[in-house]
């Protein structure tokens, strides 16, 4: 069976059209198991009316995007929430 | 605007007989928002659920013994792909409802693999809708939602949930995986209802 | 942790083909002019976007294979991949023609010549291409840090970039390639076909204790099993970076 999927990285430029911020490299905890890991770790289901990225230990669904002509649709419900490194500016 | 890229024409081509905005195409693409799910037939069981919480089920040789139809219908993706003439067959919904007592309006589908689509009661009867197992005279495969998927030809072709497990009766109207994030409630591919507000 | 960049705006760029360079029997190089391109770092990629004269548009994304000081952007494309545009870029694009692509996005998969640990490059097929970025970066930048590849190909004439791989081992001094060919082997090869295992990386990566930085790209069952491989070796999970491309590559 040819299940097609790719990876996190593959959010990187839609993602880069809602946030300044490489959404990729953030962490985030699966809602489902637990399991803690970057957006570019997550499997990514992209041969869809969307992107749907699903933690790679439990299958649960991390996030989910839709983009449409002149707008979008983001679902992060799947992470507790993401960190994001970020610089410290004085 | 798009720079127009010479020599691309991508693999679909208009034509005036499809709802606005689609692309005719002769392959069978493959969409999914998962990993195939993989059932046992012996475990496999399809159903149907009332608001009241009433169940009927079918294993899989029940749904086979059940009255078939073959059908030719036309597909319509919303990511802008269509394919006529496809043949099924499968089981009728009116067929499924035929002993099943209900005051609903509302239907949440619910797929193995989690996957679910909402459509109003009345888009699934009357001949508009079925469980469908076998495709082009051979049974479903599994990438195309085998052993059985929902068929709903004349809205767009997300509400045709593959690998259906149930049917859910609803007093009250309840999104699906894509309708809660931006597609259509309803999706008629004739009006291009593809997301919300369409 | 991976330090979050705060980016500049990001839009859809006009590329025109430059020059194609036919690497394989399956395989090119498109080199494009990007006017204004902002810069990337190796490994990142580009999301490619076709628009037909009757507006159907598709996209697909690509690993960019030219070094950052190069000025002109390079990217590989197989023409036996499916979908709609690799087959019209390995096919149809001639110098002139005009696409666009955005990027460069993934901020993830990326060396940078700080990093002073050994690393290991793991390529199945197409996914060379980032990693061919990190070696061609490598030897921009002067860098010492020490290298490995293993290249799992097919066969002798499916290994993209082999004569230029040849000649950096041996001029850019500490980069060491070996090839893993999974249906055909060069005549006089010491060993018959056969998949990456742990054998084989054990002899051409770098052990475990050295603590290399992994970074394995290709289709997904190869990136899942070369993945494994490593991390039963013993490399933290955290220093194996892994780049999943669609069946077909990208």
């Amino acid at each position: 069976m040819t299940d097609v999927w790719v990876d996190g990285n593959e959010l990187a430029g839609p993602l880069r059209e809602l946030f300044d911020v490489d959404v990729t490299v953030a962490r985030g905890r699966c809602v489902g198991c637990g399991r803690e890991g970057m957006v570019a770790e997550a499997i990514v289901f992209d041969r869809a009316p969307g992107l749907v990225a699903r933690c790679p230990g439990c299958n649960s669904v991390l996030l989910r995007m839709v983009r449409g002509p002149g707008r979008a649709w983001l679902d992060l419900r799947g992470v507790t929430c993401l960190e994001f490194a970020l610089p410290d500016t004085p | 605007m798009s720079v127009i890229t010479r020599g691309f024409s991508g693999r679909g081509r208009r034509g005036a007989d499809l709802p606005p905005g689609q692309y005719l195409t002769e392959d069978f693409p493959v969409l999914s928002a998962g990993p195939t799910p993989k059932v046992d037939l012996d475990q496999w069981e399809f159903g149907v659920t009332t608001e009241t919480g009433q169940r009927h089920r079918w294993s899989w040789p029940e749904l086979l013994a059940l009255p078939s139809e073959t059908i030719t219908v036309d597909l319509h993706c919303v990511t802008k792909w269509s394919k006529l003439g496809t043949t099924w067959r499968g089981v009728s919904i009116d067929t499924v409802l035929a002993d099943v007592d209900s005051a609903a309006d509302f239907v949440l589908a619910h797929s193995y693999g989690g996957y679910t689509t909402n459509l109003p009661l009345e888009d699934l009867v009357d001949g508009k809708a079925w469980v469908a197992y076998e495709y082009d005279g051979e049974a479903l495969a599994p990438e195309h939602g085998g052993p059985a998927r929902l068929l709903v030809p004349h809205l767009y072709l997300w509400k045709s949930a593959k690998w259906v497990r149930e049917i859910q009766l609803l007093l009250e109207d309840q999104q699906g995986f894509w309708e809660s994030l931006g597609y259509h409630n309803y999706g008629d591919p004739w009006r291009e209802q593809r997301y919300w507000g369409d | 942790m991976a330090r979050t960049a705060i980016l500049g705006r990001l839009i859809w760029r006009v590329a025109t083909v430059a020059e194609i360079r036919e690497e394989t029997d399956a395989a090119r190089t498109l080199v494009l002019d990007v006017p204004e391109w902002p810069g990337h770092v190796a490994g990142q990629h580009v999301d490619v976007r076709l628009t037909a004269e009757d507006g159907y548009s598709t996209q697909r994304s690509f690993s960019i294979a030219s070094a950052p000081d190069s000025s002109t952007l390079e990217l590989m494309v197989q023409r036996i991949e499916d979908g709609e545009v690799s087959p019209y870029l390995a096919g149809v694009a001639s110098p002139g023609d005009r696409f666009e692509l955005r990027g460069p996005v993934g901020g993830y998969f990326t060396w940078q010549t700080a990093d002073p640990a050994p690393v290991l490059l793991v390529a199945g097929g197409s996914g060379i291409v980032p990693l061919m970025c990190m070696i061609r970066t490598r030897a921009a930048e002067s860098s010492r840090v020490p290298f490995r590849l293993v290249y799992s190909v097919r066969g002798p004439s499916a290994a993209v970039y082999a004569t230029e791989l040849a000649r950096r081992v041996r001029d850019d001094k500490g980069l060491d390639v070996a090839y893993v060919y999974t249906r055909a082997v060069p005549d006089g090869w010491p060993r018959p076909p056969g998949r990456l295992d742990a054998v084989r990386l054990g002899e051409a990566g770098w052990p475990a204790q050295f603590e290399p930085s992994c970074y394995v790209c290709g289709p997904t069952g190869f990136v899942e099993a070369a993945a494994d491989l490593l991390v039963a070796a013993g490399n933290a999970p955290e220093r194996v970076k892994t780049e999943r491309f669609g069946p077909s590559g990208g």
